[in-house]
């Protein structure tokens, strides 16, 4: 669930939007030049956006007494990493905004910045550790999905704690209150999108393994992973 | 139903479990308004603390109703169901196709 349509002071909108551009600018590019040099992964590209269509679509009803949906950003940041993510976020987050009245334009920086950059981010940094640790692969799967989702929810209630901290308890005080709305509600909602990624994943070992094995989430039988590695000690 | 399948259907039901026992458990019965949204809660609590904001701009297209909404959601959801069942559909011909080439390679009398 996004920070609805005028919801945050101009100030706010400004600051978020100005601190998620350079997230997807960057993200442009690598998509642009994952698309060039591999245009094989199109396919995949497309179904880890869809991943994120349908799931975020989803309104799903929680402990809480509520109802939120899951992101779907685990996925495409454990395949194609978290900077293609803050694109494939973005779309679905400008087609909910604009079709949708779900999210906003002038709160688009603050939900890019929750679901686009710092969940995948938080997602894949969790998978990467899992795997260093040499933690099953769904293992790593589930918990990055979780997390990714879960930690997307709890950056927007601390962008709106910010935004309107309370008048007697302060910025802590706000932050319980956004907190028990969205993260606590995201919990069992959390655990579904970890299912449902490793699901995901399974079919995708099942049919992909070429292309799993090209972007280093299967390990090639030297026991290296192909892309990754070079790539992660370059950066 | 293979070991793989059995485990996936498993896993979907575990999802459908975490969706539904809220709903059969009355986890919404104390609320005004059960099972609102999340996003919809927050608003209220933005108005609790500060009673005196206004929302300073708002949606350029907003569903007429909630059918409208509802159904424009369906397309999103259906928009990315079917893109992910091309990919897996395309995925799968693919393998056999390729399997059943391989297979004739291997049958043909003397072939290359």
């Amino acid at each position: 669930m996004h920070i609805a349509e005028g919801f945050l002071p101009p100030a706010h909108a400004i600051a978020w939007g100005v601190a998620s551009a350079p997230f997807v600018v960057h993200g442009v590019r690598s998509l642009t030049r994952e698309v060039r040099e591999h245009p094989e992964s199109t396919l995949l590209l497309g179904a880890s956006g869809a991943f994120t269509f349908v799931l975020s679509a989803l309104k799903l009803p929680s402990v809480t007494g509520s109802c939120s949906h899951p992101t779907g950003t685990g996925l495409g940041a454990i395949l194609f990493r978290p900077p293609i993510m803050a694109v494939l976020g973005t779309i679905t987050l400008l087609f909910q905004a604009l079709l949708l009245a779900h999210g906003g334009l002038t709160t688009l920086g603050a939900n890019v910045f929750s679901m686009a950059v710092a969940g995948p981010w938080a997602g894949y940094a969790v998978y990467r550790l899992l795997r260093r640790y040499d933690v099953p692969l769904m293992v790593a799967v589930f918990f990055a999905a979780f997390v990714a989702d879960l930690s997307t929810y709890c950056v927007t209630s601390v962008q709106l704690a910010l935004a309107f901290p309370d008048p007697g308890s302060g910025f802590l005080g706000a932050l319980g209150k956004f907190g028990s709305i969205f993260a606590v509600t995201q919990i069992p909602l959390a655990v579904s999108e970890g299912l449902l990624t490793v699901i995901v994943m399974r079919l995708l070992v099942q049919s992909s393994k070429g292309e799993l094995t090209r972007l280093g989430v299967l390990l090639t039988r030297s026991g290296k992973t192909t892309s990754d590695e070079p790539e992660a000690v370059a950066r | 139903m293979s070991r793989n399948a059995k485990i996936n259907a498993l896993l979907l039901l575990a999802v459908a479990a975490l969706a539904v026992l809220p709903l059969v458990l009355g986890l919404g019965d104390h609320k005004e308004e059960p099972f609102a949204g999340a996003d919809a809660e927050a608003e209220t609590a933005i108005t609790e603390i500060e009673p005196d904001y206004e929302p300073w701009f708002s949606p350029l297209y907003e569903p007429p109703s909630g059918e409208i909404e509802s159904a424009l959601f369906a397309v999103q959801a259906a928009l990315g169901a079917g893109v992910l069942a091309y990919y897996f559909g395309l995925r799968r011909g693919r393998r056999q196709g390729e399997e059943r080439t391989a297979a004739a390679l291997r049958d043909a009398p003397g072939g290359d």
